[in-house]
């Protein structure tokens, strides 16, 4: 684990509100063992017919293959707390998403996976989408410190949860080993609770 | 200043603090199943570490299992990998697993209650977002990913933000036909799909009261539909009653000892909330939804709302889910023609929910071109229903009564929508594809509303069609 302060990519935008876990990866996929497999699925239904023709979502569109951060509206990741959909969106090689809101499960599964969650007012939110659209082949720069994201030249804020922040800025957004550190008094409270 | 139920569970088991600010939470009881579980067995393994307190581990078999033939091997040759790396996995580490036959496997919600494994101030995690349905027993109880699944397997903690406490108390009573589900549902289209973000929701009021346990898990099951992190109702005599002779709670004075320890989470009266709303009982009608979102949703006798009386990215949403559902705008939702009736879930799918239907249905006939499902949510409340009778009951009418297991609430198991079909639902999501058809059309109501669907095979108003009294 080191941290992670800036990252830079092409972004794309996924639009709607509410933007389910389901539709992130539908239920047939989360059939598995390990979550290898899974980028492949990402928006399954959304991209695919049943007879596997495309549909023309934004994803498979050629000027935005590559890009790194989503970019959606608010409530993303809502449903299902299945692990399944930040695993898809880190395996299909996205970083990083922005959107108005998260839903609260999907949330707390992404920094445990090194990917920032960055809140951005609605108004500054649909700027930054609406110069995606317009410039897929541009990059946006952000950086956890400043809480910025800077795109031709335009700088947009953000916010993240503190402890979130602080957890990517230290490098300790995995917080298996601070868990484990503390065994003894976990033991307490155990033996009081029990 | 006294303390709500949300604070004294929290100060009861937090650890200490992180370096992050965030506070290290012991978690009292811990279930898993098969399919979000398996994979942080893997992560303990390349780690090295093993599980810390394997006694506060259950896991059971809900989501893949079909629910006609459970016989092994699964003909799903997935499902039965899933459910052996679950079952190799429970007895390598010392975790007790609920197998399908063994009389206590079903949905991981259903089965916590049933054997009392869930008790007051508790905290309860598992790696399924309808964990909040534990809150009604008045516990801090989270749906978590499985990297958390790993944390609490490790460590028995989680790593947490506290969340803020928002009271929503439900004054007065219901009307006649009104139900938990139609209760839950209209929370949900008030406040909004993401109404509850960063709350921790705390139901309260006479409505609340009044209600049995079953209905209470109803109430906080979709708590997560609305946006909040988890839903809990305070223990009272109601919920003491129904833990009293449970398989897993403390028998005879000890039992008594534990009761007075559980009656002393509840929020204090002088409490402090973050927020509080008030609804009056009898504002709320049989509520169905009409689009893709559980918030989408309106009371049986209005109509579908019209994307032009809204502007912006709001008229797109109505717009985009009016298509996918196959309605107009302005149209009645009372009327639409449904092609399946599911009852189950684990919002659903409790003995009390194919007891209060039974009444109604008994001597009726589910409309001919209706399929119709009740699948029991444990092997525990098939039993009973059979010692009620109940599976004849749903028979003669025309439902097929199942076997255990999550079934089509989402299609992870042979229990599927078929292109287009409609779905009046007992289940607790609407979302695009959610019943394992990507084109399928989920209308969520209450299981007396299912019921009424499924004999005038469209959607209908259970006052109506079982003459419970004036329509308001």
């Amino acid at each position: 684990m080191s941290k992670i302060t800036k990252m830079s990519g092409r972004g794309i935008y996924v639009q709607g509100n509410d933007i389910d876990t389901d539709r992130i990866i539908p239920a047939r996929y989360l059939k598995c063992v390990t979550f290898d497999e899974l980028g492949p699925a990402l928006f399954y239904d959304e991209r695919f017919h049943d007879s596997g023709e495309s549909k023309g979502h934004v994803l498979d569109m050629q000027q935005f293959k590559g890009a790194e951060f989503i970019i959606s509206d608010a409530n993303f990741g809502c449903g299902s707390s299945r692990e399944h959909a930040p695993q898809a969106i880190q395996k299909f090689g996205f970083k990083a998403i922005i959107a108005e809101s998260f839903a609260e499960i999907f949330h707390g599964n992404c920094p445990t996976l090194g990917i920032p969650c960055l809140i951005m007012a609605k108004d500054a939110r649909s700027a930054l989408a609406d110069l995606v659209q317009d410039n897929p082949q541009e990059e946006m720069f952000f950086d956890i410190e400043t809480m910025q994201i800077i795109m031709l030249n335009q700088t947009f804020g953000f916010t993240m949860k503190e402890s979130v922040r602080e957890a990517f800025l230290s490098a300790s957004y995995d917080p298996l080993d601070e868990l484990m550190l503390n065994a003894e008094a976990v033991a307490q409270v155990a033996a009081r609770l029990s | 200043m006294g303390k709500n139920l949300y604070q004294k569970i929290w100060e009861n088991h937090v650890v200490g603090q992180l370096a992050t600010g965030q506070y290290q939470l012991f978690i009292g009881l811990h279930l898993i199943h098969e399919v979000t579980s398996p994979q942080a067995f893997g992560m303990l393994r390349d780690k090295g570490l093993r599980v810390a307190y394997a006694e506060r581990t259950f896991a059971t078999v809900d989501h893949i299992i079909p629910t006609t033939d459970q016989s092994r091997p699964l003909k799903d040759d997935m499902a039965e990998k899933m459910i052996q790396v679950l079952s190799d996995a429970s007895s390598d580490n010392g975790i007790e697993f609920f197998a399908p036959n063994s009389g206590r496997q079903g949905i991981v919600h259903v089965v916590g209650p049933e054997l009392g494994l869930t008790q007051p101030g508790m905290t309860i995690c598992c790696g399924d977002s309808h964990t909040s349905t534990h809150g009604a027993f008045g516990c801090i109880a989270l749906g978590i990913g499985t990297s958390q699944v790993r944390d609490v397997l490790a460590s028995q903690t989680l790593a947490m933000d506290p969340l803020k406490v928002r009271r929503i108390r439900i004054e007065g009573s219901l009307s006649a036909g009104v139900t938990a589900k139609d209760v839950t549902l209209h929370i949900i289209r008030t406040l909004g799909v993401n109404g509850g973000v960063g709350y921790a929701y705390e139901y309260a009021g006479q409505v609340i009261e009044a209600m049995s346990m079953e209905e209470r898990m109803t109430v906080c099951n979709m708590s997560i539909e609305g946006g909040a992190r988890c839903g809990y109702i305070c223990p009272d005599d109601v919920t003491i009653e129904y833990l009293r002779g449970r398989e897993r709670v403390p028998v005879g004075a000890e039992f008594e000892l534990a009761a007075e320890k559980w009656l002393s989470y509840r929020s204090d009266a002088d409490a402090a909330f973050d927020d509080e709303i008030l609804i009056q009982g009898d504002s709320i009608q049989p509520t169905v939804t009409w689009g893709v979102t559980p918030g989408q949703a309106i009371s049986v006798t209005e109509l579908v709302p019209d994307p032009e009386a809204v502007s912006g990215l709001d008229r797109n949403l109505i717009s985009d889910a009016l298509a996918y559902m196959q309605l107009q705008a302005n149209q009645p939702i009372d009327g639409v023609r449904i092609d399946v009736a599911f009852l189950g879930s684990c919002t659903n799918g409790r003995l009390s929910d194919f007891k209060e239907v039974a009444e109604y249905i008994k001597g009726r006939k589910v409309a001919g071109h209706v399929r119709a499902l009740a699948v029991p949510g444990s092997e525990q409340v098939d039993l009973e229903a059979r010692q009620l009778g109940l599976p004849e009951i749903f028979e003669a009418a025309g439902f097929e009564w199942r076997l255990p297991g999550c079934s089509m609430c989402l299609a992870m198991n042979p229990d599927k929508l078929v292109g287009d079909q409609v779905c009046a639902s007992s289940s607790n999501r609407n979302f695009i594809g959610r019943q394992g058809s990507s084109t399928g059309r989920t209308i969520l109501m209450s299981p007396v509303m299912v019921a009424a669907a499924a004999i005038e095979g469209q959607v209908s108003d259970v006052r109506t069609t079982f003459n419970l009294g004036t329509v308001k």
